[in-house]
């Protein structure tokens, strides 16, 4: 067998069998699990028992505010002064209380009084107050359509179409960048993941010397090569262990999330790029690893370097939510052709809009020969560094070497 | 066809000269120590033979040929600091390091077996690495560099850290190496282990040739004029004997530069001694070595 086949191999088993890896691997079906029933418990208090209401007092000073004061399971309590409101808050009669101030219909204040801290007021009951005051100030003025129409004045339904004026197959919304964001951030886990065995087992060898060993029997291009195929090849494996348990979890989390799984949608060319993206990003960041193992004295060391190329590939994770207000912003052009954050960026955005041609082209392209130029850099710092067991160079050092290296 | 042929390499790292301008050879089937005190630049001499780090300058040629992946497999190699997989059984690290020389998986496994059979460690086969001692660590290596029967052996400091019993062991199988006609380079600062296995020497220092060449042709060369004596009695006066020198068991008698050590044997059994231990004094390679460097220096 080729002897890059034969690490590759001996990388793969010997990754797959590890206790680190077992637990990752295990642990991210477990988390979303726990995740989904946290959102259970978390949500289940959202909503009472249809036969429960909830009553809030209010203190009307203008006068009018008499009528439609059930509004879906809150119940509006009338009260005379706001001390009586106050004293039926104390002892429990309301949840909370409003005063509805003389100079309202002018300034528009209304005054809300609660027991509870709060970041803001619920949106059900600021919902609940609107519609109330909404209701009594129409009364008897417009239809009573008019006034619903006036509470929930739309339903925006979009269709996107084709630039021949056809109903596009791919409509976009919140479902159809689900799977790319659940794509994205396991790639960027794998990744730092797999580039941390990468770099802690280049460290071992280094350390436990065995280094020499191999590199009596082999080139380093082949060791390197071998090591970086094999370790893909097992986060790939992890990943796809991901994807297979994802059935399961869509079908447990839609108990949970409801209508809205059923929204999730595949964006076009997906699975192509997709899989571009995550074999190419592997091969990168692994590439980098190969490096940074090459430099360090230690798997310690390593891992610490290790950390700085790591934390790009969450960079386009961190802004994803600023992605859905500028989808075509130059920053993300740049975020899709930088390599290290390439693969996120290209896949974060297939969900939201669409990325041009030439971006891909450019984007993929200065993918593969960073690939090329890291992995070529690997290999000669390697081979500078194979033996510096106990020192890190600096960076200065690092440099020259490469250039007479 | 020579099994090692190295051509004036130099090597520096930062500012110190670790290899300068080194050449020397070795033929098929022989057994050549590499020696020197520690930092001589033995290993930096191995490194560059095993292509492991490149030389600034000069050629190396192992079996005729510039060091390929082919060559590779052709050459075994026990580094000076071992290192094995820690967390892998003993027959799993064997059989992975032997199919990285070109070994097949079953013929890998029968041979490992067969050597730690030899060994005495077959039992410990399933073991993890680490959980061996220091010692069964270095026969495993040793194992791991002639399991792929290769035609030159590159031994850097072999018995270092070894229990006697384990030395012998190891002495045993590197004898049987020769004896099967490969090329063996033993490097290491035991001069003593080299007097006893090898035919030839290199001896550096400061990473430059000190002496070169067949050890029987080196050792009479700084063969001083005397000889060591244990007889029955007083050995009484001898002509030719300028001086004595007592040591434990026996004398050491320095000759005046007329007189040969055969005419002073010839004069004891004219004598009718009985004579217990007559030998020519030759220095130790250890002896030679403080001589030389001390000449340079």
């Amino acid at each position: 067998m080729n002897k890059t086949l034969l690490i590759f191999r001996h990388e793969f088993l010997h990754t797959i069998k590890r206790k680190g890896f077992i637990i990752m691997t295990l642990i991210v079906p477990v988390l979303a699990l726990v995740a989904i029933g946290a959102f259970q418990l978390i949500s289940a208090p959202e909503e009472p028992p249809v036969a429960q209401t909830i009553p809030i007092g209010y203190v009307d000073e203008v006068g009018g505010f008499s009528r439609h004061t059930t509004q879906g399971y809150i119940n509006l309590v009338g009260f005379d002064t706001p001390d009586d409101a106050t004293a039926a808050l104390i002892s429990g009669d309301v949840s909370e209380y409003f005063v509805i101030p003389p100079d309202y219909i002018s300034e528009g204040v209304i005054n809300r009084y609660t027991l509870e801290k709060e970041v803001e007021t619920p949106p059900v009951i600021t919902a609940a107050i609107k519609n109330f005051l909404t209701s009594n100030l129409l009364e008897g003025k417009v239809p009573a359509e008019t006034v619903y129409r006036i509470e929930a004045p739309l339903d925006l339904v979009v269709t996107r179409l084709t630039e021949t004026g056809e109903v596009a197959t791919e409509q976009g919304g919140f479902g159809n960048i689900i799977i790319p964001g659940i794509f994205s951030l396991l790639l960027a886990f794998s990744l730092m993941f797999s580039s941390s065995y990468l770099v802690q087992g280049l460290g071992d060898e280094k350390e436990s010397r065995l280094i020499e060993v191999l590199l009596s029997s082999v080139a380093t291009r082949q060791l390197l090569v071998g090591k970086v195929l094999g370790l893909g090849a097992a986060g790939i494996a992890q990943v796809v262990i991901w994807l297979v348990s994802a059935p399961l979890l869509l079908k447990l989390a839609s108990s949970t999330f409801g209508g809205f799984i059923s929204t999730i949608q595949l964006p076009a060319n997906f699975i192509v790029l997709g899989i571009i993206y995550f074999v190419l990003g592997y091969l990168l960041f692994a590439a980098l690893a190969a490096g940074v193992g090459a430099i360090s004295p230690n798997a310690r060391e390593g891992q610490q370097l290790s950390m700085i190329y790591s934390l790009f590939a969450f960079v386009p994770l961190w802004f994803s939510s600023l992605l859905f207000i500028f989808p075509n912003s130059p920053v993300w052009v740049v975020l899709t052709i930088f390599p290290v954050t390439a693969p996120m960026a290209a896949m974060l955005r297939l969900g939201v809009s669409d990325i041009a041609a030439w971006e891909l082209a450019v984007s993929i392209a200065v993918l593969v020969l960073s690939i090329i130029g890291v992995m070529l850099i690997a290999i000669r710092a390697f081979r500078t560094y194979l033996l510096m067991y106990g020192k890190r160079p600096n960076w200065g050092e690092i440099i020259q070497n490469l250039r007479s290296g | 066809m020579l099994a090692v042929e190295v051509s004036h390499i130099v090597k520096s790292f930062a500012d110190k000269v670790a290899v300068d301008d080194l050449s020397f050879t070795v033929a098929q089937g022989e057994m050549f120590g590499l020696i020197g005190p520690n930092g001589a630049g033995k290993t930096t001499t191995i490194r560059m033979m095993m292509d492991i780090i490149k030389p600034d300058s000069g050629e190396v040629a192992i079996l005729g040929e510039k060091l390929s992946e082919a060559t590779k497999n052709r050459l075994g190699y026990l580094p000076e600091e071992r290192g094995l997989y820690k967390k892998l059984c003993v027959l799993e690290s064997i059989v992975y390091l032997a199919s990285l020389k070109g070994m097949d998986r079953h013929s890998a496994t029968e041979k490992a077996k067969e050597l730690l059979n030899q060994t005495g460690m077959l039992d410990s086969r399933k073991k993890k690495i680490e959980e061996l001692s220091k010692g069964m660590g270095q026969i495993i290596q040793f194992i791991v560099t002639i399991i792929h029967d290769p035609q030159l052996v590159i031994l850097d400091e072999p018995f270092a850290g070894l229990d006697p019993v384990n030395t012998e062991l190891l002495k045993g199988m590197i004898a049987d190496l020769r004896d099967q006609g490969k090329a063996v380079i033993l490097s290491t600062h035991q001069m003593n282990q080299v007097e006893e296995l090898c035919d030839r020497i290199l001896m550096i220092n400061n990473g430059r040739t000190v002496l070169y060449g067949d050890l029987g042709e080196i050792k009479p060369r700084y063969a001083g004029n005397s000889v060591l004596l244990n007889v029955k009695g007083e050995p009484g006066e001898i002509p030719g004997v300028t001086g004595r020198r007592p040591r434990r068991g026996y004398t050491e008698l320095i000759l005046d530069g007329e007189t040969t050590p055969q005419q002073v044997l010839n004069h004891l059994v004219s004598r009718g001694m009985v004579i217990n231990r007559f030998e020519v004094a030759t220095p130790s390679l250890n002896e030679i070595f403080l001589k030389e460097a001390g000449k340079k220096s």
